[in-house]
């Protein structure tokens, strides 16, 4: 299992595409651990998503899970973010998933359904560092232009 | 049939008219075929879209409810729009004429301006393409009506983000058993479940598909669409539904180009819900417009006998 703490976004994503590679039987071995790394991977690409904005990543945990505490802080004062927040509880639903049935005969296919759905967060995340717009027009309903437009209105040109 | 929404008012929006044009078509063919009126609004005009709202919120607000007056004034008191982004911003002009004073000032204003009556909140109801059939047809009627099966499609449904977000402007949403989630849409699961699709376990159905930034910042919305795409294989999906024009358009041409940029081939296919939903009920593929989608289905749909 990797160390998550450190880890920037191409580390995380680079270690999903290596579980996505991954062999059944590889999987299949170790289906806790490995659901157990999938949560720590999106609450770390939460972390650095809090950190880039001068939060500290909080500690807390929402309905027993750190990850949908993350995406709640993320979220405050943020509506845009919640274009994450299915996808923080589907993480945490496939999570669920191994841990409850670790010797299901899909249990490796719940895994790799598992990092895709981390995969999205990471580009999601990603996206968001580059266009922090992302997710303001449709999830949020909110304008992107409107500060543009009132400088406009007061040029003097 | 509960007879509710037999006939509604209808309206398409611009993505329709242009590069969602085959899902105007399927969406008509599919009232035909199941006996319900779609009467387009007289005059209608953008909801405001993107371009309104970024610049200027509280003229989108009028913009969409210039759309619902014309829906109350024709008699209406029910208006369908298909499209994601219409349903969207009709629903948001909708609560914040209820709910924001500024927005009300504006619209009365610009109405008088404008030379039509003032509209006033809660006297027009937005519905999707989704609660049309769900609750004109319903599961039961629409089971009765099928005569091509999609028995065997596989099919991954997927709603995009504007039909749930923000929570807030769909208060009839989240209301236990029969109605529509926000967290886990099912509504189109449901209705094509009962046409006979086999719907897959879909974990991204209201994933970020980075449309909105879709020219701003294409290989971010590539990358996006590219892991809906390969998810909904992982899955096991033939097809990929669609209920928007926005995403069904914006998952073809990020097909297309994941492919071109990054080398990867993706070959699920991409059909909106009417069109499947019409070749379940006997229409063919043409009539339905498959041959206007970019995402080449024609083999898999004849190799199953539809269309």
């Amino acid at each position: 299992m990797a160390d998550t703490g450190t880890m920037g976004l191409n580390d995380i994503a680079a270690r999903l595409d290596q579980m996505l590679s991954a062999s059944d039987t590889v999987l299949a071995a170790a289906p806790v651990p490995l659901a157990e790394e999938l949560l720590q991977l999106g609450e770390r690409t939460l972390e650095i998503w809090l950190a880039a904005h001068g939060e500290i990543p909080t500690d807390r945990k929402v309905e027993d899970f750190r990850l949908l505490a993350l995406h709640r802080q993320g979220a405050r004062g943020d509506a845009s973010f919640n274009a994450c927040r299915e996808s923080c509880r589907e993480l945490v639903y496939h999570h669920n998933l191994v841990r409850l049935e670790p010797g299901h005969a899909d249990v490796a296919r719940r895994l790799r359904l598992g990092a895709m759905v981390a995969r999205h967060l990471v580009l999601f995340i990603g996206g968001k560092l580059e266009v922090a717009a992302l997710g303001e027009f449709c999830c949020a309903s909110r304008p992107l232009r409107q500060r543009d437009t009132s400088l406009q209105a007061n040029e003097t040109v | 049939m509960s007879g509710k929404y037999k006939q509604v008012a209808y309206y398409p929006g611009c993505a329709l008219e242009g590069t969602g044009h085959a899902y105007n078509r399927s969406t008509k063919e599919l009232g035909k075929v199941l006996g319900l009126d779609l009467v387009e609004l007289s005059n209608w005009n953008c909801c405001g879209a993107m371009e309104v709202k970024n610049v200027d919120p509280k003229l989108q607000t009028y913009l969409s409810a210039r759309n619902l007056s014309i829906a109350e004034a024709m008699g209406f008191d029910t208006v369908m729009a298909p499209c994601n982004g219409c349903y969207h911003n009709l629903k948001k002009a909708e609560y914040d004429l209820a709910k924001d004073p500024a927005s009300r000032e504006v619209t009365a204003r610009l109405s008088r301006k404008a030379g039509h009556k003032t509209y006033e909140a809660g006297k027009v109801t937005t519905i999707h393409a989704l609660d049309w059939i769900k609750e004109a047809i319903g599961e039961d009627g629409l089971r009765a009506r099928v005569k091509n099966s999609l028995k065997g499609l596989k099919v991954a449904n997927y709603y995009g983000c504007m039909y749930t977000r923000p929570r807030h402007i769909f208060p009839e949403k989240d209301r236990g058993p029969g109605s529509e989630s926000t967290s886990k849409p099912h509504f189109m699961d449901d209705l094509l479940a009962a046409a006979g699709a086999e719907n897959v376990e879909y974990p991204l159905k209201t994933a970020c598909c980075g449309g909105a930034h879709t020219l701003s910042d294409s290989d971010t919305s590539t990358k996006l669409v590219l892991n809906l795409l390969t998810t909904a294989e992982a899955c096991g999906a033939d097809v990929i539904a669609t209920e928007c024009p926005t995403c069904h358009i914006g998952l073809e041409m990020h097909q297309v180009r994941a492919k071109k940029v990054f080398g990867r081939k993706t070959s699920v296919k991409i059909l909106y819900f009417t069109q499947l939903l019409g070749m379940a009920l006997g229409l063919s593929a043409r009539k339905v417009g498959v041959q206007e989608n970019f995402s080449e289905s024609g083999d898999l749909l004849r190799a199953r006998g539809l269309g």
